[in-house]
């Protein structure tokens, strides 16, 4: 099957034959006979078929569409404007490959020279890659170019971070040999300033996230980034870019180098990809030199006419193998391009008009929810907060997706200190009714267990 | 003769129009008032004020002016631009892959994790390996799971002195580039006269000190490592293991697996051989295979499958595990696009996919091969894809392959990769995939043997070229001198006088 992607299929002898060949089976010579190998596949089906067998497994997922959730932690659901989908669809885009040949590719290359252009005036730096993997593996290549930059081996971070962006950390510098320290969380659950002053000596970078994995808006941010320029290090700040039309720009508030998750606007959630990491830096040489990932840049062409171009290249593999700045090669690039739609969409009014959605919507959560369970952080929230209870939280999860409700992220296998503690998130997607439901059936749910 | 698009198209920045609105946004549940604290608020928040339509016009003009597998002939070398189905779009787009949350309760999506699970079954017949995680968002980040995969099996041996990681010169970029990431010292090997492994070389580089080689074969060059068998008992014997860069398997689909040659690692990439879509650099998808002695220092969590109660899971009890190396599961609807693609080619099908890929590459050698100015170094049978060298060419009229690949764009033609793999001069490295016509290789062919003809007759028009794209050749000197990476940065040389574009 398949043959209708095949079209030389129908002339397969007629091109043997133009170059000497007497069969198929002869532009396999050099295949050492021995280990020569037939698939054991199933054969293959019609489009309608698969089309058909797609659908019933998909069948078996449950969205966030059919039963309110309260997952966020890291991923949250955002609406995605239906034109976004429609634009990064177009063939031109999506069936292009990274745009070598500039003259051909400048549609791709002005849109994420755009979407560089976009993140930079959000994070208030200059300089901006046309993306990572996704926010983890951009914290693991901050950490790294810290390193390079200082030529230390240290990186600060809180503990209070999501336990996929730890593990994806510590992977990429376990090869570098980089020693990760973590700090605690004070009583309002930030960063404990005292204990950063105790970690920040010979420390390559410092890295704080705005809002922080609890959700929490940490007040202290401008002092964090002038304890760990103090102690020569870099200051990295991790962003949920959603947050930006309400809160400074990191840039503004000392940051050395912003990265954060793209993905959040412009794209649905995919179970967790693709997604598209933000990398910028300030425009200081030193910076760029050991910046990973690739940049578009703005030039001319020979008739003096404004054009895009790949720049900066001598920083990746293709041209310094093992001297590169980071193994990247593909990106993220198309995820890229529909959150500079979605962005462009927002413009400065929406953007700070969704961000006092997502905060007006996280406080009404925080009051409705207070009337069940304990807040252990008494702070200004932006889509997750942190939820104690007294009943075990499995229970609760268990009860609640028998009522048709998905519950928020149990923490305790990460955070055993915090004890029967769920992350429950809302976004501008979360409806009045929902939040009802969900306060009704816990009421019954602790009332059931007897405490 | 082919025109692309030329539109003046302003940045987006330079059509906002002060108060329009492009955005429809819920109310909020209630109106309650929080207060950021003043030294956080945001100031200033300078981007573009545009309506729905504007944004549409714009980056469908900005579409215009770019260049796809679904424009015409893509064979940039070592890419596999083939055909991305239209139905793999489909499938990806349902709203039961958009809108599920990654930390939902496995009873949840069961359909997602059953994907997961059947995906991973495919690629293992496919290549011979006995488990995958679907993680690595590309082939480089599945390169650098690899490398660490080896890592952590030495050092769980003791063999912490195992830190030297052998790479042909041939490789592609990636490959010593990762290698170094997780620590490995590179260690490069040349390639014999005919474009393969020299087996001398391999035999001086081995020692106690190897912890692997980073190996791909059919190797960039399109040629098939004859003595693949001899190389991995050199490497093996050395206590070295091997590493398989599957970023393209369009050359041996159904005929031979890296598996059965004796690669103990192998990443493999979706967004190549199987057909889901590049995105114009991305996302793609980039899973890692390991022999089963292997698969405890998989990253966490792999997909399991409860027969005796039919249902899938996530299994994070790997105490050996690397770790993570991108957040989640990796990316999954590149995965869905994947599977979608391999039920319907199915065994035959996948086997005729290689068997017209080397068909396609081979026809294409044979009817450029002996045209003026370019050279076929090396052997003449290839697999996927063949590179040429434009050498003779430079010397004899200055004209470059980078001259040739611009002049390729003005017939509607994707250029090849070209000055890759760096151990062939000029290299013009063609891979035409299995999705193009007959007269699609011909008329490449017909172009290329154009332009060498011109290249002899009046080089000024290939140098000078291209002419029919939406612009003329770009200074990548300028861009590289004075960096203008973003509008920002625009703005100030702008201000300052310092930009006239
Ligand atoms: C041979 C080879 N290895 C590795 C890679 C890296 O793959 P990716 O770009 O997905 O990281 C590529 C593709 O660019 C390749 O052609």
């Amino acid at each position: 099957m398949g043959k209708q992607y095949l079209p030389n299929l129908a002339h397969k002898d007629e091109m043997l034959k133009e170059i000497g060949f007497g069969s198929i089976d002869e532009l396999f010579s050099d295949v050492p006979k021995e280990v020569m190998h037939e698939f054991n596949l199933p054969e293959g089906k019609s489009e309608y078929d698969v089309f058909l067998e797609m659908n019933q497994i998909l069948d078996k997922n449950k969205t966030v569409l059919e039963m309110p959730s309260f997952l966020g932690a890291g991923t949250y659901f955002h609406y995605v404007p239906a034109h976004v989908k429609y634009l990064i669809e177009r063939s031109e885009f999506l069936t292009a490959y990274t745009p070598y040949q500039a003259e051909i590719s400048q549609g791709m290359l002005q849109a994420l020279f755009e979407y560089q252009s976009l993140i930079a005036e959000l994070v208030g730096l200059e300089i901006v890659n046309a993306s990572m993997y996704d926010w983890g593996t951009a914290l693991g290549e901050a950490a790294l170019m810290a390193a390079r930059v200082t030529k230390k081996n240290k990186f600060v971070v809180p503990k209070h971070l999501s336990p996929e962006k730890k593990k994806v950390l510590e992977t990429y510098v376990a090869g570098a040999g980089m020693e990760i320290v973590y700090v605690d969380w004070n009583e309002k659950g930030q960063l404990d300033l005292e204990k950063l002053k105790e970690s920040v000596e010979n420390a390559a970078g410092v890295y704080i996230e705005m809002p922080n994995f609890f959700g929490l808006i940490e007040e202290n941010i401008v002092e964090v980034g002038e304890i760990a320029h103090d102690g020569k290090a870099l200051f990295v700040v991790g962003v949920d870019p959603t947050i930006l039309g309400i809160v400074e720009a990191p840039g503004e508030l000392g940051a050395d180098v912003v990265i954060g998750e793209a993905a959040f606007f412009g794209n649905p959630m995919n179970f967790g990809g693709p997604r598209a990491g933000i990398f910028a830096t300030k425009n200081d040489k030193k910076l760029i030199r050991q910046m990973p990932g690739r940049i578009i840049g703005m030039t001319k062409d020979t008739d003096g006419k404004r054009a895009f171009v790949m720049t900066l290249q001598t920083r990746e593999q293709h041209i310094r193998r093992a001297k590169a700045t980071s193994n990247i090669c593909s990106n993220e690039a198309l995820v890229a391009v529909a959150a500079a739609i979605h962005l462009a969409s927002l413009g400065p009014q929406g953007l700070r008009k969704l961000g006092e959605i997502i905060l007006k919507n996280t406080a009404y959560f925080k009051r409705r929810i207070s009337e069940v369970a304990e807040l252990p952080f008494d702070g200004i929230n932006f889509k997750d907060v942190l939820v104690q209870f007294e009943v075990p939280y499995d229970i609760i999860h268990e009860r609640l997706l028998e009522k048709n409700i998905h519950g928020g992220y149990y923490i305790k296998p990460h955070f055993p200190e915090l004890g029967e503690s769920a992350l429950f998130a809302v976004t501008e997607t979360t409806r009045k009714e929902w939040i009802e439901k969900l306060i009704v059936a816990l009421k019954e749910i602790i009332a059931e267990a007897g405490l | 003769m082919y025109r692309q698009a030329k539109w003046d198209e302003p940045l987006i920045f330079e059509l906002s129009k002060p108060g329009r609105v492009g955005f429809s946004l819920p109310d909020p549940i209630e109106d309650v008032e929080v207060d950021i604290p003043e030294k956080l608020k945001r100031k200033k928040l300078e981007l573009p004020e545009l309506s729905e339509p504007e944004v549409v016009r714009h980056y469908t003009r900005l579409s215009e002016m770019n260049y796809g597998v679904d424009s015409g002939m893509y064979p940039l070398g070592s890419c596999t631009m083939k055909y991305n189905p239209k139905i793999n779009e489909e499938i990806a787009g349902h709203p039961k892959v958009a809108f599920i949350h990654p930390y939902q309760d496995e009873r949840t999506v069961q359909g997602a994790l059953q994907i997961m699970w059947e995906l991973e079954q495919w690629l293992k017949e496919i290549t011979g390996m006995d488990r995958f995680t679907l993680q690595p968002a590309a082939g480089a980040n599945g390169e650098f799971t690899g490398v660490m995969i080896i890592r952590a099996y030495h050092l769980d041996r003791g063999e912490t002195q195992r830190n030297e990681m052998i790479v042909p010169d041939s490789a592609h970029g990636t490959n010593p580039a990762s290698a170094a990431m997780a620590g490995f010292k590179v260690i490069e090997i040349p390639s014999n006269e005919q474009g393969m492994v020299d087996l001398e070389a391999l035999e001086n580089a081995v020692s106690e000190r190897t912890a692997g080689l980073m190996l791909t074969n059919p190797n960039t060059l399109g040629i098939f490592e004859e003595d693949i068998l001899e190389i991995a008992k050199i490497v093996h014997k050395a206590g070295g293991l091997l590493y398989y860069d599957g970023a393209n398997l369009n050359g041996i689909l159904g005929k031979v697996r890296p598996g059965d040659m004796g690669f103990d690692v192998i990443h493999v990439n979706l967004h190549k051989t199987f057909s889901t879509p590049h995105g114009g650099g991305g996302p793609g998808a980039g899973p890692v295979g390991v022999k089963d002695f292997l698969k405890d220092y998989l990253p966490v969590p792999v997909v399991e499958y409860d027969e005796e109660n039919n249902r899938y899971y996530l299994n994070y009890d790997l105490p050996k595990s690397i770790g993570k190396v991108k957040e989640f599961y990796g990316n999954f609807a590149v995965l869905v696009r994947a599977l979608t693609y391999l039920k319907i080619m199915g065994k035959s099908g996948l086997k005729e996919v290689s068997e017209i890929a080397v068909l396609n590459a081979n026809y294409l050698t044979q009817k450029l091969k002996g045209t003026r100015g370019y050279e076929l170094p090396h052997k003449e049978l290839r697999k996927h894809e063949v590179v040429f060298s434009a050498e003779p060419m430079k010397k004899e009229t200055g004209v470059k392959a980078l001259d040739v690949a611009k002049r390729l764009l003005d017939h509607g033609l994707h250029a090849p990769t070209i000055y890759f793999p760096l151990i062939v001069h000029e290299a013009l490295m063609i891979e035409p995939t299995e999705t193009v016509t007959k007269e699609d290789l011909d008329y490449y062919v017909e172009v290329l043997k154009k332009i060498s003809e011109e290249a002899y007759s009046n080089p000024e028009l290939v140098k000078s070229a291209p002419h029919n794209t939406a612009v003329r050749r770009v200074d990548d000197v300028l861009a590289a001198k004075r960096p203008v990476i973003t509008w920002r940065m625009y703005k100030q040389l702008k201000e300052k006088g310092e930009i006239d574009i």
